[in-house]
């Protein structure tokens, strides 16, 4: 139902759990690639400027059902897929993604949308080349997440679907509901797994041996800054901040 | 009202009770005096004891901001755009028009998706993307289509709020000006809306005629919508 990638680009995602790692993981391969000389363009879950004050106020006044948050999570996805990932993938880069379709199938179902209906509001979306899925056990998450960060928010933990009036308690019902989804798509979707229990080193070799494999004689879009890379790029993903969207 | 209510899936997640309620929409292009119509259409139903709720396209409290905002800087892609009012719609299905119906209102609606289908196949989207987008969406208990000829539209606009912008369908580059794009793109718009007068069934009223006749002849299957299936105790005396 995702269209095959028959652009001149590459498009790489990396999926997982809050406290996965993959956000670290990606972070890493950016940095390679553009060693490398590649044009590489970074996107992140939930970040268009666009949509981002409707969906800042419906958090904040908690006004979500689990259809509009489908729907403003895939508005926001649209904005980023027509505005640069698409039109960059047209002209040869690679691009890497935080978070891809598969979160919204993963958090959404779990919140009870329709699994269909959801994945055909994504069909317009081509299918990675590879899509990397994270996987940690549930506690081990939830330990990175708790030493990480000060406290969850309301719909990170799922709180709107009152499984549980404790936001931790919460926030464990509903990852355990995602990451029940995410292992049913590594089938469904060719997910390409990599144990997230393993030291970040040893991950990262694994991602980028994956990654080389599938560029082998591959020619993307020419990047005149191959010198400078270790300036300051505005396509660089932001630290990872061990917190997601 | 069960899930068979819904074009598709509906809200899986939530239980509802029968809606005794009935859901009366108004379709039709731009200028063709839909907002009109309604006002009339409310203050006739009210007159006869009915307790009315309007809702319209873009009306959402969580999306109008944002929907406005958006449109304003005319960067939005056909996708983007497209789901913004589906987000629109989701949100006044579940928060209003749901529960006004469950409380036995006549829900009045100034357009329904079928505008928004419309506009999405002039723009290239699929069209079984949009209808399945629009699972969400409760069947109407009666489809009205306004329907006139362009030149009533241009003249009902001029002589009222004037073209504008989106109205014209200028994001499709269709000519270079307000008028002519105006005219083409209302056209192809028709040519749209009378494929799906075929599909969901519309009711279409003749709407090149004097306002107040129009009215007129929108109370006919509003009546006997109301006549015949609303429970006895809705009945105003």
């Amino acid at each position: 139902m995702l269209r095959p990638n028959t652009t001149k680009g590459k498009l790489i995602v990396v999926e997982g759990i809050d406290g996965s790692g993959k956000s670290t993981q990606i972070d890493l391969l950016y940095k390679w690639l553009q060693s490398q000389g590649y044009s590489v363009y970074f996107s992140e879950w939930n970040s268009s400027p666009l949509v981002k004050s409707t969906t800042k106020r419906a958090k904040k006044d908690k006004s979500f059902t689990p259809t509009t948050f489908s729907i403003l999570h895939c508005t926001d996805f649209a904005d980023r897929w027509e505005n640069s990932i698409y039109p960059l993938l047209k002209a040869g880069v690679i691009v890497l993604a935080d978070r891809y379709v598969y979160t919204a199938f993963a958090r959404d179902v779990a919140r009870g949308v329709d699994p269909d209906w959801v994945r055909n509001m994504y069909s317009f979306a081509i299918a990675p080349d590879v899509a990397f899925y994270f996987r940690v056990p549930l506690d081990i998450a939830v330990e990175r997440i708790n030493s990480a960060r000060a406290s969850l928010k309301y719909y990170e933990a799922g709180m709107d679907m009152k499984l549980s009036d404790n936001i931790d308690e919460s926030f464990k019902l509903f990852q355990s509901h995602i990451l029940g989804e995410y292992d049913r798509m590594v089938d469904e979707f060719g997910l390409t797994l990599i144990d997230g229990t393993l030291p970040v080193k040893t991950q990262q070799k694994k991602v980028r041996m994956i990654v080389k494999k599938m560029l082998g004689g591959w020619q993307g879009l020419d990047n005149p800054n191959k010198a400078s890379i270790i300036m300051e790029n505005p396509l660089a993903p932001s630290k990872a901040k061990g917190s997601k969207k | 009202m069960s899930t068979n209510n819904f074009y598709g899936a509906g809200f899986p997640y939530r239980n509802f009770q029968k809606l005794p309620g009935k859901l009366i929409v108004v379709e039709g292009t731009d200028g063709v005096g839909r907002s009109t119509q309604i006002r009339e259409l409310r203050h006739w139903l009210e007159a006869e004891g009915y307790a009315v709720s309007d809702t319209g396209l873009t009306r959402s409290d969580l999306t109008s901001s944002g929907l406005e905002e958006a449109k304003s800087g005319h960067t939005l892609g056909p996708i983007t755009m497209s789901l913004f009012y589906a987000a629109d719609f989701a949100d006044r299905i579940e928060n209003l028009i749901i529960p006004a119906l469950s409380a036995g209102f006549v829900v009045l609606s100034d357009r329904y998706f079928y505008s928004v289908i419309a506009r999405n196949a002039m723009r290239g989207l699929d069209k079984e993307w949009t209808r399945q987008l629009y699972g969400m969406a409760l069947r109407p208990d009666l489809i009205l289509y306004l329907k006139a000829n362009v030149p009533t539209l241009v003249s009902r606009l001029v002589h009222g709020r004037g073209l504008n912008y989106w109205e014209a369908g200028m994001d499709m580059h269709l000519a270079d000006n307000m008028y002519d794009s105006f005219v083409q793109y209302q056209t192809l718009v028709m040519k749209e809306f009378d494929e799906l007068a075929v599909e969901y069934n519309f009711v279409t009223i003749d709407a090149d005629q004097k306002v107040d006749k129009i009215i007129e002849d929108l109370k006919v299957p509003i009546t006997q919508l109301l006549r015949n299936r609303l429970p006895k105790e809705m009945k105003p005396n």
